[in-house]
């Protein structure tokens, strides 16, 4: 029996030649990446550690994204407590520099890696070919002190792809479509493996989008298949790929679905579950207090374009607020260079400095009570971006935008 | 025969990590303190009258969400002895575990049971509820021996002490 992508990378890792799902093995970790979320609950353990030691701190990198700039004193003890860990030991830090999974993404990681984030969505790193998988900070302290961890070998589920996203259709229209289909557990304890002529059609920008909101779907994973679009990406960052690995033709699939790019429309995720799917045109019109375009799922370059030329010369709503937030400073930069900010501007945006903003709920942008955010996040759980009662639409970067002008939920073929 | 019998709270399906315990409390200093916010956006007064020994019942995809992993502390601290689930999210799984939170999946617990009502707990065998037995699945020794210990950490400095090379 041949194995998938996700099961040869764990049999890597774990040094055997043959891995099945169902196994549980111990496993040689090339990555730890940690954020402000949950980092200093880390370094908390780890000093109580009789003889606390890393591994590999040269496996490490720390990033703070969640809350920055800080906005309370609480937090900014919290940052310092981990700003302080990370130069007394010598761990590659990020502060500003943007949302962890795209400065992993452009700094980090490469095909065939197995990583741990302290983050779900370390799933997005599939994108590349690696296994990435988030976990809570006990389980983070253990592979940063040991270097190792255990894993059950996940099921794989396998999306082959065909054809093509229409015009106005995007990567995010997609993955919601996919969530939907198969439920918000429905791909719980496994992996997502994205293959097909379909997927040859889909840039970086719409591979991490897809990957990263797979955790949505419950899964522990998702998989690309490697080609020249993802080496030519890894070649770009300078960076070389560690496996190029593909399913053998034997492998075991727990379920193969078919899907037709040519056949996903415009979709909206309604409040509270991403799995509450609907085509974008029964929420049209629905009222809205805010929108928000960025976050490790929409945050790069090419959904920043999507916005700009859809606002280019028009303004947002009056009884709206539009934020605009880069997923790195490096989107940033190259969106003023191309004129982008300025254009969200111009129309009354907010943009903000690279950050996780309201995806989560804190730092900045929160809403109040009755308030209707559509966002380009990564969820819309019940008091996910503010208070408990208010309500989260997610939707594609041009769906965001296309309200933020309107006043309502639109999508962009009615400007 | 390891057995314990507790008070139910049933929940429902998708349980979110932002339910367990929303974003604005996570700045709290202990787990102590957040604990009061535990499922606060959909039962507000539930944590007050959670009582130590208290066990959860809820539906499917449960802790599905955020890596936070105060939300398995929280349910800990509340003086919940355990949770079975029709099932549960991946990162929430393995974060119980690691803090040694018990979990049980059983797929009909929750449809049968009445809130306030008493079941027991017989470890690797079965739930009883008045005169009927739901069988259970016992889980794989390395999350047992991380149970017993009381977590990871725990079972971590076990294991190096066993080999002389204490963590």
């Amino acid at each position: 029996m041949g194995m998938t992508i996700a099961e040869k990378i764990i049999a890597a890792a774990a040094g055997v030649e043959v891995v099945k799902p169902g196994d549980i093995h111990t496993v040689e970790l090339d990555r730890l990446m940690s954020n402000d979320g949950t980092t200093h609950l880390t370094i908390d353990m780890y000093n109580k550690l009789k003889n606390p030691r890393i591994a590999d701190v040269n496996k490490l990198v720390w990033i703070v994204d969640h809350n920055v700039p800080c906005d309370s004193v609480k937090t900014a003890a919290s940052h310092k407590k981990m700003r302080d860990f990370a130069k007394e030991h010598n761990i590659q830090f990020y502060e500003g520099a943007g949302v962890c999974h795209q400065v992993m993404m452009e700094n980090h990681v490469t095909s065939g890696e197995l990583i741990f984030g302290a983050d779900s969505h370390t799933c997005a790193y599939g994108a590349v070919g690696a296994f990435g998988t988030g976990v809570g900070c006990t389980d983070y302290l253990y592979a940063m002190v040991t270097g190792k961890s255990w894993l059950l070998v996940p099921e794989t589920l396998k999306f082959h792809l065909t054809g093509k996203l229409k015009e106005g259709v995007y990567a995010r229209d997609l993955i919601l479509s996919i969530i939907g289909m198969i439920g918000a557990n429905g791909a719980n304890y496994m992996a997502m493996e994205f293959s097909g002529e379909g997927l040859k059609t889909l840039r970086m920008s719409d591979r991490i989008c897809i990957c990263n909101l797979c955790v949505e779907a419950g899964a522990k994973t998702a998989l690309m298949e490697v080609d020249e679009i993802a080496l030519d990406y890894l070649k770009e960052h300078g960076r070389e790929p560690k496996h190029v690995f593909q399913s053998d033709a034997d492998a075991h699939f727990a379920k193969v679905y078919e899907i037709d790019l040519a056949t996903i429309k415009p979709i909206v995720a309604k409040p509270h579950f991403v799995d509450s799917v609907v085509d974008a045109k029964e929420c049209v019109g629905t009222k809205i207090d805010q929108a928000f375009l960025g976050s490790c799922n929409n945050g790069r370059i090419e959904d920043l374009r999507v916005g700009a030329k859809l606002i280019q010369g028009k303004k947002v709503h009056p009884l709206v607020r539009f934020l605009v937030v880069p997923a790195s400073a490096a989107v940033y930069r190259q969106a003023l260079e191309e004129g982008i900010i300025d254009t969200f501007m111009e129309a009354g945006a907010i943009v903000m400095n690279p950050n996780c903003s309201v995806c989560w709920g804190s730092c900045q942008g929160v809403i109040g009570e009755g308030e209707v955010l559509v966002s380009t996040g990564t969820r819309n759980f019940k008091g996910r971006a503010g208070h408990k009662d208010s309500f989260v639409y997610l939707a594609s970067a041009a769906t965001v935008t296309a309200s933020a002008i309107k006043g309502v939920i639109a999508t962009a073929d009615m400007l | 025969m390891n057995q314990f019998t507790g008070k139910i709270w049933i929940l429902g399906d998708d349980i979110d990590t932002d339910i367990i315990i929303p974003t604005e409390y996570l700045a709290l200093k202990t787990v102590q303190d957040m604990a009061p916010y535990a499922f606060s956006p959909l039962r507000p007064e539930l944590a007050g009258q959670i009582k130590e020994g208290d066990i959860i019942v809820a539906g499917k995809n449960f802790g599905c969400g955020s890596s936070r992993e105060q939300a398995p502390e929280i349910i800990k601290a509340l003086g919940i002895q355990c949770v079975i689930a029709k099932s549960f999210a991946r990162i929430f799984f393995r974060n119980a575990i690691n803090n040694g939170l018990l979990l049980i999946e059983n797929d009909q617990l929750q449809d049968a049971v009445k809130e306030g009502e008493e079941i027991t707990v017989i470890l690797n065998k079965a739930i009883e509820y008045h005169e009927n037995q739901y069988p259970i699945t016992s889980l794989p020794q390395n999350l047992v021996d991380i149970l017993n210990a009381g977590g990871l950490v725990k079972a971590m400095q076990k294991l190096n002490s066993a080999k002389d090379c204490t963590i």
